[in-house]
């Protein structure tokens, strides 16, 4: 006989279904059958309980990234539920797997205006991958499911669930359900042989590939994948923010970071190049810069899961659907090997440009305040290169990108498509659980990690080892630059008073230090890497820094500014 | 780029909440719907939308991918007049009196290959079923007559002229492949 149970203890069952150990979440009004039923699964089910559902729902994606699973939330209705809005259109944006679980008032109060009703499925329809409201403890198993699958397959994304108060107390007979097939969603699409033909034609025949490596080479698993194909290829390689470490920093063909504050070598290459093949990116304007300057003169291979990405931004000659751990696989095996010494070669003229006129001063400027591309430099060797690295937003992400080095793969967490500040604090937290045998770092500044402070809590009770690095500037001073380079110096609320973060670490009793030199510096890296458990280190930069180089907004890709 | 009138034809399972979805794809990119008609199909379970818009082809096809991309959205697709049967229908209350007066309206309605449903000693009521500029000419020559109480027009349906809808053979060819899968597993 089939067992009778409520519904929020077959979502405990159904979670655990679903490989679920980890979740983040924060207890309130119509969630409370579930946190009651959470009771007796702690032993199975770790729930972190955060200081507001924002950092609940950035933790949840914090683990996820560096994990490569699904992320779980689990919050009541209204003002819980609308807490983690920022961190599901975060999701979406970036590609990552979570599911929010979110309370709601019974169905018989549904439309009536209820305490804390809010119609959360018209409110996160256009923000996530999938939004669905469970009305009846039957549906939990599947719902559940359901979500986990469209969560994680095909391109990843957010799924809401929106789950009705008296579907959590109804008893239901409890049977798993397993979804591993939707009609409807087609999550691998199928590639055509004759594209990849193509695609092998264009790329024997070129003479100045370039190969842009996207965040979709790390969901797909496909390091080694695209390894063997740029090697065999010969091709050099450009990476956007976020597929920063989908290729190892010190690799030979990896020349740097797509973007407006990227590398100068691949961007300027990007238009030059004969043959672009894009693996698993969505050619963002950050990327980009104009347009309609944009790689012209290339002919462009696109190599992505979603067909909704082809020809979005940019037209492309040739699409490659399907996951790229099977489409750079097969590319590869039917490509010429090939060698384009001069071609990568003549990327050095770059690299020495932007290391004269930029690099050698963020990272040996001598005397002066120190910089942040130095402090996230001295992190990153004193970690061996092994840590992960999760970013605020800023300047301090842009260097700190930057500057870091990656040797794993999902080494790198920052909000690349919203620009979320606030979100290296919780997701530093997530990442902490998603990899807790590796070292997380995160960088923050002045301005965003005033943005999910509370989570300073979550750091404390938790023991959470994360490493945070203030990049202090006592200012918002990605906005402060373009108030210098576009609104004539004027700065319009952008200098900002600070706290004692000292005094703040001291009253969560978070070990931290606050260095100004380069010597203090070292040392309070040495201090922060062999205190065990979480540590606030508070650089004071330079206060008028600037994140260069740099397309201005509207340039094209390969004019970037290297001082402003 | 040239700006076309496109019929699109979506296919979605029959869940709640869908057509916010679907409209938003084209609030989003600032188009305008021009009609809309939301039925079922062919096909047990499979919702059916006809959408009109004016745009250019490029948009159309990142469109009609972003509604595809819905989880619950089967297939979408887009067409230009030449390649689908099309009608709308529309419906004029006219007042009775003024018809009896005029006897030109009854040479319209007739000429229009309309048809009276409905007669009281108040108003009469015309259907119209056709092509938009049919409907539309025959409302402007009523107009004129002077007759016309009240008007609608509805969206507009469309048939495409291939036989099956694809859409059926997409599910089960997807079907298929799906359990191949389970059996190539075991
Ligand atoms: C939630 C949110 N609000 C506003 C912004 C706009 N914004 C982008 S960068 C920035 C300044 C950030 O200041 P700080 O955190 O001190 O970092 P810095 O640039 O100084 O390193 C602001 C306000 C944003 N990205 N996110
Ligand atoms: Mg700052």
């Amino acid at each position: 006989m089939k067992e009778v149970i409520t519904g929020a203890e077959a979502l405990m069952r159904s979670l655990e279904n679903e490989g679920v150990k980890t979740l983040f979440g924060y207890p309130g009004g119509s969630i409370m059958p579930v946190f009651d039923a959470l009771y007796d699964h702690r032993d199975k089910l770790n729930h972190i309980l955060v200081r507001h559902e924002q950092g609940a729902a950035h933790a949840a994606q914090g683990f996820a990234r560096v994990s490569g699973e699904v992320g779980v939330c689990l919050v009541t209705s209204g003002p819980g539920a609308t807490n983690t809005i920022t961190g599901i259109a975060d999701a979406m944006i970036d590609s990552t797997p979570i599911v929010v679980i979110a309370g709601q008032v019974g169905t018989q109060f549904l439309g009536s205006d209820a305490f804390q009703e809010v119609d959360l499925v018209g409110v996160t329809q256009p923000i996530s991958k999938w939004s669905y409201q469970i009305r009846r403890a039957e549906d939990v198993a599947w719902a559940v499911s359901r979500a986990f699958y469209i969560a994680r397959s095909g391109r990843p994304g957010p799924v809401v669930l929106d789950f009705a108060k008296n579907a959590q107390v109804d008893k239901v007979e409890y049977e798993p359900a397993t979804v591993d097939f939707i009609r409807s969603y087609v999550p691998v699409p199928e590639t055509d042989e004759e594209a990849i033909s193509e695609a092998v034609r264009l790329i024997d025949a070129a003479q100045r590939p370039l190969v842009l490596v996207g965040q979709g080479v790390e969901l797909g698993n496909a390091r080694s994948e695209l390894l063997s194909f740029v090697e065999k290829a010969d091709i050099p390689c450009g990476c956007t923010l976020l597929g920063l470490s989908a290729m190892p920093s010190a690799h030979p063909l990896n020349k740097g970071m797509l973007g407006m504050h990227g590398n100068l070598g691949p961007n300027v290459k990007t238009n030059e190049c004969d043959v672009l093949i894009a693996v698993g990116m969505r050619f963002d304007d950050r990327v980009t810069g104009r347009l309609d300057t944009y790689a012209r003169q290339a002919k462009i291979i696109h190599l992505d899961i979603d067909p909704a990405e082809i020809n979005k931004n940019v037209k492309v000659d040739v699409a490659i659907l399907g996951n790229c751990k099977e489409t750079l696989a097969k590319l590869t095996s039917r490509i010429h090997a090939a060698q384009h010494t001069m071609w990568i070669k003549s990327f050095g003229e770059y690299e020495q440009i932007e290391y004269d006129n930029v690099i050698s001063k963020e990272l040996f400027p001598g005397e002066g305040p120190l910089r942040m591309g130095e402090v996230a430099r001295a992190v990153s060797d004193a970690t061996g290169e092994e840590a992960i690295l999760v970013t605020d937003v800023g300047q301090n992400q842009l260097l700190s990108a930057r500057y870091f080095r990656y040797k794993h793969p999902r080494s790198i967490v920052t909000s690349g498509g919203l620009g979320t500040m606030g979100f290296a604090m919780p997701a530093g937290i997530g990442a902490t659980f998603g990899r807790p045998d590796r070292t997380v770092c995160a960088f923050m500044g002045d301005g965003g990690l005033q943005m999910n402070l509370q989570e300073l809590g979550t750091i404390m009770e938790q023991q959470a080892p994360l490493k945070m690095i203030l990049l202090n500037n006592n200012y918002l001073g990605n906005v402060r630059q373009w108030q210098a380079m576009f609104f004539n110096r004027r700065y319009s609320f952008t200098p900002m008073m600070n706290p004692d973060y000292m005094q703040i670490a001291a009253a969560y009793g978070i070990p931290s230090c606050r260095v100004m030199t380069r010597e203090e510096l070292k040392e309070g890296i040495a201090r922060m890497l062999s205190t065990s458990g979480p540590f606030l280190l508070e650089a004071c930069v330079i206060e008028e820094g600037n994140v260069l180089p740099m397309t201005p907004p509207g340039s094209s890709v390969n004019e970037m500014l290297l001082e402003c | 780029m040239e700006k076309i009138f496109y019929t699109l034809i979506v296919y979605s399972e029959n869940i709640a909440g869908l057509l916010n979805q679907v409209t938003a794809v084209f609030t989003r990119r600032q188009i305008n719907i021009e009609s809309l008609n939301v039925s079922a199909s062919s096909i047990a379970g499979v919702h059916k939308y006809t959408i009109t818009v004016w745009t250019d082809e490029e948009t159309i096809q990142k469109v009609v991918k972003q509604i595809e991309k819905k989880i619950d959205v089967i297939q979408a697709h887009y067409f230009t007049d030449d390649e689908i049967f099309l009608q709308e229908t529309a419906l004029y209350k006219l007042s009775t009196p003024e018809l009896q007066a005029n006897p030109n309206v009854s040479k319209i309605i007739r000429r229009y290959n309309a048809r009276i449903v409905e007669v009281n000693t108040v108003y009469s009521i015309v259907e119209k079923t056709g092509m938009t500029e049919e409907i539309i000419s025959l409302y402007k020559e009523l107009q004129t007559a002077g007759c016309v109480l009240q008007y609608v027009r509805s969206g507009r349906i469309a048939i495409t002229k291939s036989c099956v809808e694809r859409v059926s053979e997409f599910m089960s060819d997807r079907e298929e492949k799906y359990r191949q899968a389970k059996l190539d597993m075991r």
